[in-house]
């Protein structure tokens, strides 16, 4: 059975008495272990599925079962990575991963438990040495990956990814992708990332799942990645599945699934 | 006003920090900096000082000029500790009273003020029940209380902390509820992720979150206070620093109101100071998100 199920997971805003109708019949069965990204023109509501998954939204119709389990609330098993980090600002690095640590492992791990596990989380994104700093002191990267080790520390059975990497610099954002598929070779963890880099989609993903452009949006294409694990990006650059993967998804999304605006241009 | 001053305070803060991290303690620029600070106050003073002199040193003038209001109310300025029991007491004891009456009344509008701000900021329904209500009470002059609140308690000192808790209640409801509106959605997702409880929440998200906000209104709220506190004192009578201005007035001691004011506004400028200090010890990261 399926780790984590979308079945016929749809959604539809009332503003003002219109109802718009944003994701229609979004059907997704994902297995444990598995690392999967959505990608998708900005305004298609790939950001939506993420947060109906995280149970920050409600599907209007359909559902989402994690381990055989319907979930319609948040929790700390769908531990969510923000686009914006999401520190808080008043609190430290440290303070901020004990923030969600000491609420989630409450009455499961002793208190030296807890705070070995945060530094264990630390250590794992690199991030000690900035462990007693605020996030206003560090870089946006820096704050990408106490907001990954915040999320990692949750031990979620499935993290959100949201667009992790997009307010982040190439070089940067190059760096926290190799982080992030060390950290996915030792964890095992299974993710759902929402992209619209496709270099992005295909070094990191098994299967890349592609959304036609909203209103109404939905699965257009799922695409698996067979390039075996680890990926070093210098190698895949003239790699023949990698070219083939990327040049699959750059059809989906420029030729086919064009936006109106891009199409007129 | 109160924002000109608070731009103030930050680059006095800002000043500090980078005197701080050059290093040695005491440099030419270090003493320069403080000079440029504090020469042109000490300059418009005296300034002022000499044509107050000049323009009351008359015989006709209605006002003593600042020597004779030194030598007049020499006895005020020196003794500020005397007690002879009563309401015949030094300075020191009249502003103790009202700053305790300031203290009472502030701290109870800074409990309330803040759970009914937290109410009306997160509940639509609170909002639209009570602001309304609050935009029109918050317009009743202070002293308008006075009489309904003697009423009520029929004693000058509980009259005289409501009217304080009346009057700085306000700001501070009106401005929490801004800053828990203001709570970025990002802040309450996270919490939606950990499953903070609501009091949990309260305290590791929504005070420290609005904190910035919180701290502007008791700003604001504890300089209303003391501008209250001196008219409802005239009133009540009793010890405080407002029956003491009343009752030099009442025995035509002109010289001691004056000194009596002048200890009224350098203390309200503290006031001012100490909230604002504790908002941006308490606040240091929030405001730089």
């Amino acid at each position: 059975m399926a780790h984590l199920t979308l079945s016929q997971v749809g959604i539809s805003f009332t503003r003002g008495g219109k109802t718009s109708e944003v994701l229609r019949a979004v059907d997704l069965s994902i297995a444990k272990g598995e690392f999967v990204s959505i990608i998708g023109h900005s305004g298609c509501g790939k950001s939506t599925v993420l947060n109906i998954v995280a149970g920050l939204l409600k599907a209007s119709t359909g559902g989402v079962l994690l381990g055989g389990k319907e979930v319609n609330a948040p929790g700390p098993d769908r531990a969510v990575v923000f686009q914006n980090h999401s520190l808080l600002p008043w609190l430290t690095v440290r303070e901020n991963v004990a923030l969600a640590v000491d609420k989630v492992f409450r009455g499961k791990k002793t208190r030296p438990e807890r705070t070995e596990w945060i530094e264990h989380n630390l250590a794992l994104v690199n991030m000690m040495h900035a462990a007693d700093k605020r996030p206003a002191e560090i870089s946006g990267g820096m704050k990408q990956r106490v907001g990954i080790a915040r999320a990692l520390a949750m031990e979620p059975k499935v993290l959100l990814m949201d667009e992790p990497f997009g307010a982040l610099d190439a070089l940067t954002r190059a760096h926290l992708q190799d982080s992030i598929m060390e950290i996915q070779m030792r964890l095992k963890n299974t993710v759902i990332m929402i992209t619209h880099d496709v270099d992005e989609a295909v070094l990191l993903s098994d299967r890349i799942v592609m959304m036609t452009n909203g209103p109404s949006a939905t699965i257009g294409e799922i695409l698996t990645v067979p390039l075996k694990r680890p990926r070093r990006r210098l190698d895949l650059v003239e790699d023949a599945t990698y070219v083939h993967a990327r040049a699959a998804v750059l059809e989906f999304l420029y030729a086919r699934h064009a936006q109106p605006a891009v199409l007129a241009a | 006003m109160a924002s000109s001053s608070a731009l103030a305070l930050g680059t006095a803060g800002r000043d500090k920090a980078s005197a701080k991290s050059r290093g040695p303690f005491v440099t030419m620029k270090g003493i320069k900096g403080v000079a440029a600070r504090v020469i042109p106050p000490l300059v418009v003073l005296a300034v002022f000082m000499l044509l107050w002199e000049m323009l009351c040193s008359s015989p006709t003038a209605g006002l003593p000029p600042p020597s004779r209001v030194v030598t007049e109310a020499w006895e005020v300025i020196a003794h500020p500790f005397y007690d002879n029991g009563g309401t015949d007491k030094g300075l020191f004891w009249h502003l103790a009273a009202s700053l305790q009456r300031v203290a009472l009344g502030f701290s109870l509008a800074v409990i309330a003020g803040v759970m009914l701000g937290t109410l009306v900021g997160q509940s639509e329904w609170a909002m639209r029940g009570l602001d309304p209500i609050f935009q029109v009470l918050r317009t009743i002059p202070p002293l308008a209380w006075l009489p309904l609140s003697l009423a009520a308690f029929r004693d000058g000192q509980p009259s005289a902390i409501f009217v304080i808790f009346i009057t700085s209640i306000w700001p501070i409801i009106i401005n929490t509820a801004v800053g828990i509106r203001n709570i970025p959605q990002d802040y309450r997702n996270v919490s939606a992720v950990i499953r903070l409880n609501p009091i949990e929440f309260f305290w590791k998200i929504m005070l420290p979150s609005a904190a910035p906000y919180i701290f502007t209104g008791l700003r604001i709220g504890v300089g209303l206070s003391w501008l209250a506190i001196v008219a409802a004192e005239m009133l009540i009578g009793g010890v405080g620093i407002g029956f003491f201005i009343w009752d030099a007035w009442n025995s035509s001691h002109i010289s001691e109101i004056i000194v009596a004011l002048v200890y009224v506004g350098l203390i309200g400028f503290v006031l001012d100071r100490l909230v604002a200090g504790l908002g941006m010890l308490v606040t240091r990261g929030t405001s730089v998100a």
